[in-house]
């Protein structure tokens, strides 16, 4: 004879289907070609990434798109010690924003390829993409990124993004 | 510009929550997946099926040796068409959602009925049908069907 029952998983599930406008869409087909791409606001010079409609400080419309690095600046990061659901990575890890060079905004990305006690605001890193037979329309086409072991970039020259 | 064309995908999103369904509901559970419907005798001398935990008159815990077998044959005291079946319920084509007090019981049950429209009304009996496999959940009844 089984056990009794204790417990059930009852999922929860909405299922939508996402379209994300032309700017996210300019970005994503980036992302299917290894480029992480943004858009300059002509009235201030921020580069969004990813890029909207237009720029939520002035107000205008974007006009030029750029390319910019895969490598960048850890601003600011968390240690995560409890997995949640469908996660598979060893505990600590370091969740980052990372500015990467050429943008005015940061990006949150899996930090991986250093202890989490010695990930520090100001790390320099690149990104680490998945093999380019698997990238999509998806910023997941970049795993992680890990510290590419060049020193530290200075508070002054990040402290507005963290 | 880049292309500008705007894609579009499919998206989800999930969450599993894990309950536990303490002595009443587990009870209930296990005789679905033994194939056999459990209700709960109450102080007003009542069986409402799932069973409670506690009564709904007196508050108090129901005892375990209150669980009496229900159904599973009953009858549909009210119902609604559902023409265009979501994904995740009870069945892929149009049924009816119903609530049916089984046989022994003085509360209803709602789950899905497969019959025709023009078939279902309020009154008629019904029969659970069983899934192929039962693990012990409430889809453990697949749905009801008419009665032969």
């Amino acid at each position: 004879m089984s056990d009794p029952v204790t417990g059930i998983i009852t999922p929860i599930r909405l299922d939508y289907t996402y379209t994300p406008g032309t700017s996210p869409s300019a970005f994503l087909r980036g992302m299917k070609d290894g480029k992480i791409l943004g858009r300059r606001c002509p009235s201030c010079g921020k580069v969004y990434v990813p890029p909207r409609g237009g720029c939520p400080m002035c107000g205008v419309e974007f006009a030029e798109e750029v390319q910019v690095s895969d490598s960048g600046t850890l601003v600011t990061f968390a240690v995560v010690n409890v997995n949640f659901a469908n996660r598979v990575i060893d505990l600590p890890y370091v969740s980052g924003e990372v500015l990467f060079d050429g943008a005015d905004t940061t990006s949150m990305v899996l930090v991986q390829g250093i202890a989490a006690d010695e990930v520090r605001m100001g790390m320099r890193v690149t990104a680490h993409w998945l093999p380019r037979e698997e990238w999509d329309f998806t910023f997941a086409n970049i795993d992680y990124v890990e510290p590419t072991g060049e020193p530290d970039a200075d508070y002054a020259s990040y402290k507005e993004h963290v | 510009m880049s292309s500008t064309e705007v894609l579009s995908a499919p998206h989800f999103m999930e969450f599993g929550y894990t309950r536990s369904t303490g002595p009443m509901v587990g009870a209930f559970l296990t005789g679905l997946r033994d194939r056999q419907v459990l209700g709960v005798r109450d102080s007003s001398n009542r069986v409402v099926v799932p069973p409670p935990e506690y009564d709904a008159t007196t508050a108090e815990a129901l005892p375990a040796d209150a669980l009496v077998p229900v159904g599973p044959e009953g009858v549909v005291t009210s119902w609604s068409w559902n023409p265009q079946p979501r994904l995740g319920q009870p069945m892929d084509r149009p049924f009816a959602w119903a609530l049916v007090r089984l046989d022994g019981a003085d509360t209803a049950v709602l789950h899905a009925l497969d019959a025709l429209p023009t078939q279902v009304r309020t009154g008629m009996r019904v029969q659970v049908r069983w899934a192929a496999e039962t693990v012990g959940a409430i889809t453990d009844i697949a749905c009801f069907e008419p009665c032969p």
